[in-house]
């Protein structure tokens, strides 16, 4: 019968009034029955577009050439919206990223599952209440019939994704398009979802899994694309694609992939950071403790979210803090920033005492110690320009005259230049704007930095760039880090000591190579088990 | 859960409770502090002799400390007794009992006209599908919003009663005599709902859900009424709790526009001739009106959004 998709040629341009913009230019692109095929890319690639064209969603200024573009035998080019209505759902069927803001918050999961039932007419109307919770079990969900009254906001996320699934296979489509939809999720619900995703491939089902983690599309996909400036630059069978790739962006992108082997050296070719030559950090033997937390308790109600946490950074150490959510590890960076108070335990900073003080006796060291966010764009005043941003965290004492000069410096530093210093938060890319946070962290010199997953909201190399420049600076200033990540691989790339916390408690903590490499707690197994591991031959 | 919305339900009533005693207090407050004497109001045209003052003040209980006063009518007010009128010499709640009606139907016609043609004109104009249509009704939107009320009744009478003569110049003779008035209040509603509730479509036509429910393969109309119109439906429901609050106040003014029977002619009798206890009624009849319609809108919030239901 063919291929399930067949894409020749295809351009899709958007009229903006900025002028034309070409997302995609001329790729090729099948998918066989029963294949899963993968595409791989950074923001604005185009793999999202090129998903949203075979379903006819690409947009009302879209404008959508090629020379072949077929599902499941029928050339789509000349659809009209009734004949794409009829395509959507039944043939090919899309799941996107962030289950919470995919599924109406305003309506149940069950009444969403069965609106596919509805208006495709799949099945009875009594009986769709029965098929919503066969759809329920089937991407298992546990207690069907109860989840399918229930809200996607009173659902866990792993949950959440599987009912927004459980949506798209409701019309039996031969195709599902996955544009990110293990992105939002931690690295266990994450294993499970793929393995759902493995289980109905088994069964049949055409997958086209778009993202931008090599590592997730590895685990699944037959093929991969990798696209760039709406190109395919390369594609191949993925255990090929991962062992010998040809092209170097192919090879750039993998490099730039944090991991145990990755310590030590750079992970973007392309920085543009300063220059500071990167000491290779095997043992640092921290003397001076910068911070200690003893016993930190936090509860909400009859609900204890942190219960007995401790541990101490020395000057220049890098500590990771690991969990999923709800593991209790923000509630620590925010006790540790002050901003919260602990219900028991103390926190030292600077051999002062940190917690149980009132705020004005924190505020002549509250300096030493700076937050980077995970997303700097809800932590900068919106009408505020660059050069407000920055330099506001300087040092009062500095004239003001030369405050213009010391906020370039620090651009300079983050690798960003002069030209932004009158431009918006907004007007920046989000690799631009973590530099502007980490620059306005580093402004007053401090000793700690505690770090709420800064790269979790970036494409990979930007990612690779931001995380050299916190090791440059780190190298420089002898800056010590509080590093809280879901992410195991950039936390065993960058930290020094590793503390792993389930359920508001601390499992393990120990030197990074120790914890990682012979781990002895049950979770933290799990979790390094549950990380999508690229098989690479032949790197360092 | 119940016993949690229970509890939230009784915050409400309290709380509305004590913005009608501040609302009643602050009228008395304002009533008092107005010039005039109100035993020359009680007298009006009749004989005006030191005996008859005497028993006018005796018999309405005027020399008692005011402090006394104010409490005797906060506390027949929260019997219901609304006193007896100056002028008229009846009891106010007969007298506004009788005026009640036509104002409320009013005031309900232009409330019902006004949600319907701003959901109409949101739906119609939202998105990017008719950008021209969309910015000719945006502008007439803000012309209505910011044009007072009484001018477009004059409009709408002079080209459609006196020119056209589709509709009564004046009265309250049938149904044909409220449309009208029942436009006139409605307009400067819909003009302010539409842009509110266009906004709101706007933004949840721009949400992921939004998209994933096309991908299922829904009609647009579907997708814009079960998915976006509901989401804008939030902070148009909270406006509406405030514009049909003020909607007694308005139909007051438009009734004397188009001659109608109703609290306007009542409220305007009482304030020129010092009737204290017409108008206290008056005042706290619309604060009552403004606590249950926001009541109300509150309790429609909970319904459309259940995630501000907690459990």
């Amino acid at each position: 019968m063919g291929d399930l998709v067949a894409v020749e040629d295809l351009h899709v341009t958007f009229d903006t009034p900025a002028g034309e913009v070409a997302a995609v230019r001329g790729i090729d692109l099948t998918v066989a029955t029963g294949e899963c095929v993968a595409i791989v890319g950074e923001s604005g690639s185009g793999k999202s577009v090129t998903a949203r064209t075979l379903v006819g969603l690409a947009g009302r200024d879209a404008r959508i050439e090629a020379s072949r573009l077929e599902l499941a035998g029928t050339d789509v080019r000349e659809h009209r919206p009734r004949d794409w209505r009829r395509v959507r759902g039944r043939i090919a069927a899309l799941v996107l990223q962030d289950a919470l803001v995919s599924l109406d918050p305003l309506r149940t999961v069950g009444a969403e599952i069965a609106e596919v039932l509805a208006s495709h007419d799949i099945v009875r109307r009594r009986e769709r209440a029965g098929r919503v919770g066969h759809l329920l079990d089937l991407v298992r969900v546990p207690e069907p019939q109860r989840r399918a009254r229930q809200y996607p906001h009173q659902l866990s996320g792993g949950l959440r994704q599987r009912a927004l699934i459980a949506s798209a296979l409701a019309g039996e489509p031969a195709l599902l398009i996955a544009d990110e939809p293990t992105t939002a999720l931690d690295v266990t619900v994450q294993a499970q979802i793929l393995a759902l995703l493995a289980e109905r491939l088994a069964a049949g089902l055409s997958l086209l899994l778009i993202s931008h983690d090599l590592a997730v599309v590895a685990q699944v996909a037959d093929r991969v694309l990798v696209m760039r400036d709406g190109r395919v630059v390369e594609q191949g069978p993925t255990d090929r694609l991962l062992r010998a790739p040809e092209h170097p962006y192919t090879r750039q992108l993998l490099d730039a992939v944090p991991s145990a082997s990755s310590r030590g050296r750079r992970l973007s070719t392309t920085t543009t950071s300063a220059r500071v030559e990167l000491p290779t950090r095997t043992e640092t033997r921290p003397t001076d403790t910068v911070l200690e937390a003893v016993g930190l308790t936090k509860r909400y109600g009859a609900h204890t979210v942190v219960r007995d946490v401790g541990f101490r950074i020395g000057q220049g150490e890098t500590l990771g803090l690991v969990g999923e959510s709800g593991s209790g590890k923000s509630t620590v960076a925010r006790i540790v920033a002050g901003l919260l108070h602990p219900d028991a335990g103390t926190v030292t900073f600077e051999r002062t005492p940190w917690t149980g003080i009132p705020e004005r006796a924190r505020r002549t060291l509250r300096r030493q110690l700076q937050v980077i966010s995970q997303d700097p764009l809800s932590s900068f005043d919106p009408r505020w320009t660059v050069r407000q941003v920055i330099a506001e965290n300087l040092d009062s004492g500095i004239a003001r005259t030369d405050r213009t000069d010391h906020v370039v410096e620090l651009l300079h530093r983050v690798g960003l230049d002069r030209n932004l210093l009158h431009r918006h938060p907004r007007a920046l890319s989000g690799g631009q704007r973590q530099r502007v946070a980490i620059a306005r962290a580093i402004a007053p010199r401090p000793s700690l930095i505690v770090c709420d997953e800064p790269v979790s909201a970036l494409d990979v190399s930007v990612q690779a760039q931001v995380l050299d420049l916190l090791a440059d600076l780190r190298a420089a200033d002898g800056t010590a880090l509080l590093f809280i990540s879901h992410d195991l691989g950039v936390v065993h790339h960058l930290a020094d000591r590793v503390l792993v916390m389930a359920d508001g408690e601390v499992v393990e903590q120990g030197p990074v190579g120790d914890v990682f490499t012979y781990p002895r707690h049950d979770y933290t197994r799990a979790l390094l088990a549950a990380l999508p591991a690229l098989v690479t031959a032949g790197r360092p | 859960m119940g016993r949690v919305q229970l509890r939230a339900v009784l915050r409400r009533v309290a709380a509305g409770v004590v913005v009608l005693w501040v609302a009643a207090t602050a009228a008395y407050l304002a009533v008092l502090a107005a010039p005039g004497d109100t035993v020359d109001t009680l007298i009006g045209d009749g004989a005006d002799t030191p005996q008859i003052r005497a028993a006018i003040i005796a018999e309405w209980g005027l020399d008692r400390p005011a402090l006394l006063q104010y409490l005797d009518y906060l506390w027949r007010l929260a019997h219901g007794d609304l006193g007896r009128s100056y002028l008229l010499q009846r009891p106010v709640a007969e007298v506004i009992g009788e005026q009640l009606a036509p104002t409320l139907i009013l005031s309900l016609a232009a409330a019902t006209l006004g949600v319907l043609l701003a959901l109409i004109i949101a739906a119609v104009t939202a998105g990017d599908r008719r950008p021209w249509l969309r910015r000719l009704s945006s502008g007439t939107e803000l012309l209505l919003v910011s044009t007072p009320p009484f001018l477009i009744g004059l409009v709408l009478l002079s080209v459609l009663s006196f020119r056209l003569g589709l509709f009564p110049v004046a009265g309250d003779a049938g149904p044909r005599a409220l449309v009208l008035p029942a436009v006139t209040l409605a307009l400067p509603i819909a003009g302010l709902l539409a842009q509110v509730l266009r906004d709101g479509v706007d933004r949840a036509l721009d949400e992921p859900f939004v998209l994933t429910a096309r991908a299922r393969g829904l009609r647009e109309g579907v997708v814009l009424a079960r998915h976006a119109l509901r989401h804008a439906l939030l902070p148009a429901v909270t406006l509406a709790g405030w514009l049909f609050g003020t909607l007694l106040g308005g139909a007051v003014i438009i009734e004397q526009v188009f001659g109608r029977p109703g609290l306007g002619q009542v409220t305007l009798t009482a304030v020129t001739g010092k009737d204290m206890p017409v108008v206290l009624a008056v005042v706290t009849l619309s604060a009552a009106v403004y606590v249950v319609v926001n009541t109300a809108a509150d309790l429609v919030s909970l319904l459309v959004d259940p995630r501000l239901r907690r459990s």
